[in-house]
């Protein structure tokens, strides 16, 4: 199965960074959810392609960027980037 | 809550990374990968990734060499030189190629079937010449691929395809095996270790000599069900209660027991220095040819 990256990977701006999701990688297995240390994420209402429910950030702003949900995804689903220097600078 | 989605609220699209940042190891077109829900082997493969990307590995600075299982298909999914061997035969395959070309770092990523098993022998006779080989078994305590046999690495009373009244044999003890054979460094950590297996990594990426790390991981689908241990989720669970750091720790007595309240120890066992193979062919054969 190929798909569109672009269109695939929905991204989510949190304090830090941004939290994304490549919803159709995702298998399922809840490890992120269960081991984000910030309860970040939740299951998803919605079902992808394969039948599994992605995990969504329900409280993106508790998201410290830690990057333990990227590590502990064993199917390269969800992964996080700290927010580029300028645009901290003009939050701040 | 309302959720600020980029859709939303779009950002210049060069502020934002779309692609996972382990992928320029990885092969995309052949993504998302076959393993199942929860296995562990994906887990171990992202942590190896970000070892080669915080040691600053470029495609052509390293190889990969798997046998065959689950495991093996470890080399098909690493986007530098890699080789899917036959079976058991990943170690000797390895050997060949980290002594053609000395320069190129060698990893063999396999299971505890191919690794033990069928290639039980390379394994022993390529620690005791100390060929400088980076080693990763993941150990899932069964032959995954093929529907859950007993292993070698099969704890005591596991039930198994092969043993629906539970296993009668004794398992090997990988970092006692890897420890007594010669390894110069032996680590073990489960695959909910994500940062320290990361670190492990690491370790054996850039120390010379024959270096081991093992994995435990869950295969849900040949082992954990079979085992009434749920999910991997339930697994992965099970190892934050079970583990135990202890580096330094005896190998002799990091043995696996299927008991759930039994512990699972783990840490960097042995780390040592030792002239590799080539080291000493070449001092031998110094003033000689
Ligand atoms: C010569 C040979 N014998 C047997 C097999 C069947 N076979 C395929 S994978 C496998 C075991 C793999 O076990 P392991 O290395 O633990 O990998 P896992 O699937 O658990 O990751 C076996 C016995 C084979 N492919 N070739
Ligand atoms: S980066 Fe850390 S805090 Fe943020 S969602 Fe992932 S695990 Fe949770
Ligand atoms: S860890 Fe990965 S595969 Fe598992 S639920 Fe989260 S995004 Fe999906
Ligand atoms: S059978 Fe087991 S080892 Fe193989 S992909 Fe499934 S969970 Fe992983
Ligand atoms: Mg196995």
């Amino acid at each position: 199965m190929k798909v569109d990256q672009e269109e695939e990977v929905k991204s989510w701006a949190t304090d830090k960074g941004y939290i994304h999701i490549r919803k159709e990688y995702c298998k399922g297995c809840g490890s992120c959810i269960e081991f984000c240390p910030r309860d970040v994420l939740e299951e998803s209402g919605d079902l992808n392609k394969k039948g599994y429910r992605p995990p969504v950030p329900t409280a993106p702003e508790e998201c410290v960027n830690c990057g333990l949900c990227e590590r502990v995804c064993p199917d390269f689903a969800i992964w996080v980037s700290e927010k580029p220097e300028d645009e901290l600078r003009y939050d701040s | 809550m309302p959720l600020t989605t980029l859709d939303e609220k779009p950002k210049k699209p060069q502020d934002v990374e779309t692609t996972h940042p382990m992928e320029k190891y990885l092969r995309p077109d052949r993504l998302p990968h076959i393993w199942c829900s929860g296995c562990g082997l994906g887990t171990a493969l992202n942590a190896y990734c970000h070892a080669l990307d915080d040691e600053g590995f470029g495609l052509d600075d390293f190889a990969v060499v798997s046998g065959i299982g689950c495991t093996g298909r470890v080399a098909g999914y690493v986007a530098s030189d890699s080789y899917h061997t036959t079976h058991g035969r990943a170690i000797p395959f390895a050997t060949g190629l980290k002594l053609a070309n000395p320069e190129m770092n060698v990893t063999v990523f396999s299971g505890d079937g191919d690794l033990f098993s069928i290639g039980g022998n390379h394994f022993i006779h390529a620690a005791r010449r100390n060929v400088d080989l980076s080693v990763i078994c993941v150990n899932n305590y069964t032959y995954g691929m093929t529907g859950g046999q007993v292993g070698p690495t099969t704890p005591k009373t596991a039930r198994a395809t092969t043993a629906p009244y539970g296993n009668f044999e004794r398992p090997f003890n990988l970092p006692n095996l890897a420890a007594s054979a010669g390894a110069v460094y032996v680590a073990r950590w489960t695959s909910l270790h994500v940062r320290r297996m990361k670190k492990a990594f690491q370790k054996i990426l850039t120390k010379k000599g024959f270096t081991f790390v093992e994995v435990i991981s869950p295969c849900p689908t040949g082992f954990g069900r079979k085992n009434g241990q749920g999910e991997a989720l339930d697994e992965l669970k099970s190892y934050k209660e079970r583990s135990v750091i202890r580096d330094g720790a005896d190998p002799t007595k990091v043995d696996i027991k299927m008991d759930p309240d039994s512990d699972i120890v783990v840490g960097t066992f042995v780390d040592k220095e030792k002239s590799t193979y080539s080291e000493v062919k070449e001092q031998q054969l110094a003033g000689k040819v």
